[in-house]
């Protein structure tokens, strides 16, 4: 099995290097792409394949179709960097040796770490968290908190975006390219299957809350890039799409509040309701994951447009 | 230095922690060099893989796989594509004002 | 027997990769890399998943390897299609017989 990890190592720091150091920014998002990869293949060969399908998604896709927009925005002439004259040899010489030396210092410190683990510590409570599969009940129930910030955090992102300038136009990329509306009608139902099967999978396996948004956020990305879903632009729906956006957030602090009520603290689940309160904030967590990604993908507020 | 690494057997462990460091050092040192912004902000996507890789790889104890640290690089992964739509919006928004940049 | 069957198929898809990585390096412009590359979905990678599908240990598994090919299909074809048409509309023409190899490396 080491050969496998050498080759993905070296296939890492291949994409990760060029991407950073040739010239170009199309084959630099390109790259980074291919890392993303790269990088879901070295979490299944980490045994995390909770990370691996939400690197999949996020990482090689919702990423990947970001930058590529934001590139598409900028005049050709912004896009390709020129190759700038070469560095001369006394500049790169301390660069090299920089890289390298901070490399060891903390290739050093990582192999010295303890590694205390909470393994025990999770096991003992996992029976009265609600869900059977570790990293859920983790994400939802012991350390529910930190996954209400993080659902916040992508809202403030959203309120930040939509802030700043009126939505991108939707391409009409159907027009010039006939093959791409089809491959995302038929892919949707897919996406919609995958979707619930993760849900419904998450209490005691892999997969849960992250991994199904992150599918559904990519599937709708896909909907957006060939104009399918033109009810997002429009002004009309502009208020619904501001109370899906929140309903998250909203019913996760419900589920917060209703914690403190029955248990008297902030998120205190009582054990023998775990499982349905996970449930419900499962399916919040993975709508108003989904839902926010394609909302950054709108890059500015819509519904503005004549 | 020599005897820091001198007891090291090249296991998956200690090779992915290779790659993470170097990753690690090269996105740090381009995030500092680079001269296009959003070039940065593909060093910084790195930075943070890289990091995710590191925690992924504390959570590999003796006594099994501790879910913590995969909780917290799901969490990540999700903040981390948030950052870069901000960041390239802004980068936009900076672009209309005023192109060259 | 199955082991046997399923790791000759993947011998012979693996060449196909091997072909299209070199036409994907070597051959002049974005048209004839693209014929290059699809060999490599389509034909290759369909052996591989034939060998492992014959290898698999269900009747289920086996269908959702014959389901990744599937989709793999649907996207390279449609990926394929996309930067061709993008190719055309954009960038530079198809190489004639004649012309020179100007494009070469690029």
């Amino acid at each position: 099995m080491l050969a496998v990890d050498l080759l993905l190592a070296l296939a890492a720091l291949a994409t990760a290097g060029q991407c950073l150091l040739l010239p170009g920014l199309f084959r630099a998002v390109a790259n980074l792409m291919a890392f993303g990869l790269v990088m879901a293949l070295i979490w299944v060969r980490l045994e995390a394949p909770d990370v691996a399908l939400a690197e999949a998604a996020i990482g090689a896709g919702i990423t990947g179709a970001l930058l590529l927009t934001a590139l598409g925005q900028l005049p050709a002439s912004r896009r390709s960097i020129q190759p700038t004259r070469d560095r001369p040899l006394r500049q790169l010489i301390p660069i090299t040796a920089l890289v390298l030396l901070m490399a060891g210092v903390l290739w050093a410190t990582v192999l010295a770490l303890p590694k205390p683990g909470l393994v025990e510590e999770v096991a003992a409570v996992l029976p009265e968290s609600g869900a059977e599969h570790a990293v859920t009940a983790i994400l939802l129930n012991l350390r529910g908190i930190d996954t209400l910030l993080e659902i916040a955090v992508m809202l403030c992102a959203v309120a930040a975006i939509w802030s700043l300038q009126q939505a991108i136009p939707p391409p009409a990329l159907g027009d010039h390219y006939p093959g791409l509306p089809t491959l995302a009608r038929w892919l949707h139902p897919l996406f919609l299957l995958m979707f619930s099967y993760f849900l419904w999978q998450g209490a005691h396996a892999p997969g849960g809350a992250f991994p199904a948004g992150a599918v559904l956020g990519a599937g709708g990305v896909l909907l957006l890039l060939t104009g399918s879903i033109a009810w997002m632009h429009q002004r009309d729906f502009n208020l619904l799409l501001r109370w899906l956006l929140t309903a998250g957030l909203l019913l996760f602090l419900a589920n917060a509040l209703g914690g403190l009520l029955m248990t008297g603290t902030l998120y205190g689940l009582p054990p023998q309701l775990a499982g349905y309160f996970i449930m419900a904030i499962e399916v919040a967590t993975a709508l108003s994951i989904a839902l926010m990604l394609m909302a950054f993908y709108l890059f500015g507020r819509p519904g503005a447009q004549r | 230095m020599t005897h820091l690494f001198s007891n090291i057997a090249l296991t998956t462990e200690t090779l992915f922690a290779l790659v993470a460091s170097l990753l690690v050092a090269l996105a740090l040192v381009s995030v500092f060099t680079a001269r296009h912004l959003i070039r940065r902000l593909l060093a910084l996507n790195i930075l943070s893989s890289a990091v995710f890789l590191l925690l992924v790889l504390i959570a590999r104890t003796a006594d099994g796989t501790d879910p913590v640290p995969h909780a917290l690089v799901l969490t990540g992964i999700v903040v981390s594509v948030s950052t870069t739509a901000v960041v390239l919006a802004l980068y936009l928004r900076r672009y209309r004002m005023k192109p060259p940049c | 027997m199955r082991e046997l069957l399923g790791a000759g198929f993947i011998l012979l898809g693996i060449p196909f990769f091997i072909a299209s990585t070199v036409g994907l390096l070597r051959f002049p412009d974005v048209y004839t890399r693209l014929h290059a590359l699809t060999k490599a979905d389509n034909i290759g990678l369909g052996l591989i998943c034939l060998g492992l599908a014959v290898q698999a240990s269900s009747v289920a598994v086996a269908l959702k390897i014959a389901l990744i090919w599937g989709l793999i299909l649907l996207a390279s074809s449609t990926g394929a299609t996309l930067i061709a048409t993008s190719a055309i509309r954009h960038g530079p023409a198809p190489l004639r017989r004649n012309d020179d190899d100007t494009h070469a490396g690029r």
